[in-house]
């Protein structure tokens, strides 16, 4: 198997992007990323594009080819598939870039996602973002997406003494990490009343512990490592790559407080990438909800399970903590166009490694982790990469 | 909008709490599935329905308040994952009682209701809810 690095990134803002289409900000993104890579159109072997309801929020399928075709490809007639997962179609799609360079199928490849939310209303939205449950036994019902993890806060809070509080210092820290992203969605900080205060969305989780919908793509060119400092003097290898599946719904899970997707995913990228947790200075992941990054921080081994909300409330996940958690702002902050985020999640640890995260920039980053994950946790992707 | 067909082929376990059982390792499932998760191929031809007494207990439970549209009237409405007798969880909305006095522990029995209905003239779908159930 060969070794994969990055070699370029690109991303849109995030956000309200009412004068972008979804073709628009897909080759934005595309562009940003080849552009950074310094590669030449010919060279692109193959696309991969993670979004996971075109059909729904733009009434457009078969996004693949429509990327490669607006990238100026078509005449080039590269493989371009579209890979779905819900919440974590921008992580596999990731993954089933990572692999076609590593089994030696391709040279160069650029893996995209991208979601356009904003063109249906809020309504249609959660519609949609609920079918990533499961909508025959969940959400017929009576059960929305954030009810779903509001039952996974609550049985928290219930066994392991998780606060109210805590959850909220989630919001707060990646507002705060936001704040420092000129491409977040939100860029304003918060405090812990801003939350508490917050409309009721599903007792306990307010607004402000719900990521926002967003529009917006992000992009990775992606190449055998051997071949990397051709293109660029910073490249960021791939050294871990793990994926996992569990029960659609969450009612079926062994234990609603773990995502043992998550654990697995994690268990096989660490082995892979021959680092542990310890080794980790930068970790983008999945906070689609307060509690979301609670138990993101806790199955991934960062700590233990129960004590993610002390560690977030200490402030061991912030910039300077034990791990620097989501200095994108993630989901919260930063925006979560969902098919898009999986790859902003690696455009954020490929700009920390190479040291060029300003403001947010975690001193020495040399190791960092993204953790994407599909609906209440039956996908999970896990990456780990290294500064070369 | 969704076809008849689509929700009348859940009805008997939508209606009637119709689970199944793997007769191979006496474990219960709900809603039915073709096979045993945990038998794997030696489960095929011992997976047996079995109608469920409806009971259990809240395992965790949530109140809605900004939930989709066609439960707009019902806002805010408590939604549970309860813990069947049988051993399988389930998701559902608990009704008739006071959001209040819901709490994780909480004795429910499933009742037939309303779920949705797909506009004035479209179809209507029924199924399961929870009631609190007193203890003596």
């Amino acid at each position: 198997m060969r070794r994969v690095a990055v070699i370029g990134v690109g991303d849109t803002k995030f956000g309200e992007l009412w004068d972008a289409s979804f073709r628009d900000i897909g080759i934005k993104a595309g562009l940003a990323a080849v552009e950074d890579a310094n590669i030449s159109a010919e060279k692109i072997d193959a696309l991969f594009v993670g979004n996971m309801s075109a059909g729904r929020f733009i009434e457009q399928e078969h996004i693949g080819a429509l990327i490669a075709d607006y990238a100026g490809l078509a005449k080039d007639h590269i493989p371009a598939t579209r890979v779905e997962a819900a919440g974590a179609s921008g992580g596999l799609a990731l993954r089933q870039g990572y692999m076609a360079i590593a089994s030696g199928l391709h040279d160069i490849v650029v893996v995209g996602g991208a979601e356009k939310m904003m063109d249906v209303s809020d309504v249609a939205s959660a519609f949609i973002q609920s079918s990533a449950a499961d909508q025959e036994w969940e959400t017929e019902l009576g059960a929305t997406f954030p009810s779903l993890h509001a039952l996974i806060a609550r049985r928290h809070m219930h066994e392991h003494g998780t606060t109210r509080e805590q959850l909220a210092d989630v919001a707060v820290k990646n507002h705060r990490h936001g704040s420092m992203n000129p491409k977040a969605q939100f860029q304003k900080e918060i405090t812990r009343d801003t939350v508490l205060g917050s409309l009721m969305v599903s007792s306990p989780l307010r607004m402000f512990d719900c990521a926002p919908s967003s529009d917006g793509a992000a992009a990775v060119v992606l190449c055998p490592l051997d071949l990397a400092k051709n293109y660029t003097e910073t490249p960021v290898e791939i050294v871990g790559s793990g994926q996992a599946s569990d029960t659609l719904a969450l009612h079926h899970r062994r234990d609603i407080m773990t995502f043992d997707a998550t654990r697995v995913a994690a268990e096989r990228a660490f082995k892979m990438a021959g680092v542990t947790q310890k080794d980790v200075d930068v970790a983008e992941v999945h906070d689609n909800f307060t509690i979301s990054e609670i138990l993101a921080i806790e199955d991934l081994g960062f700590f233990k399970k129960g004590e993610g909300g002390k560690a977030t409330e200490d402030g061991r996940t912030s910039l300077d903590g034990d791990v620097a958690v989501n200095t994108s702002g993630g989901l919260k902050a930063r925006g979560d166009p969902i098919g898009a985020t999986g790859l902003a999640q690696a455009v954020e640890i490929v700009t920390q490694l190479r040291g060029k995260a300003d403001k947010r920039q975690v001193k020495d980053a040399s190791v960092g982790l993204t953790h994407n994950v599909g609906g209440t946790g039956a996908t999970a992707v896990v990456h780990v990469f290294r500064r070369v | 909008m969704a076809t008849a067909p689509r929700f009348w082929r859940q009805n008997p376990s939508r209606y009637n709490m119709v689970g199944i059982r793997c007769n191979s390792c006496g474990r219960n499932f709900f809603p039915p599935r073709a096979i045993c998760p945990v038998c794997h191929r030696k489960s095929v031809g011992k997976m047996e329905l079995v109608k469920y007494k409806g009971e259990g207990r809240i395992y965790s439970f949530t109140e809605v308040h900004d939930g989709l549209d066609e439960r707009a009237s019902l806002k805010p409405y408590v939604v549970a994952m309860v813990e069947l007798e049988e051993g399988p969880k389930v998701t559902a909305q608990v009704i008739d009682c006071d959001p209040c006095t819901v709490e994780i522990g909480t004795k429910v029995r499933a009742v037939l209701r309303k779920l949705s209905e797909e506009g004035d003239a479209g179809v209507i779908h029924y199924g399961y809810k929870f009631v609190p159930v007193k203890e003596k």
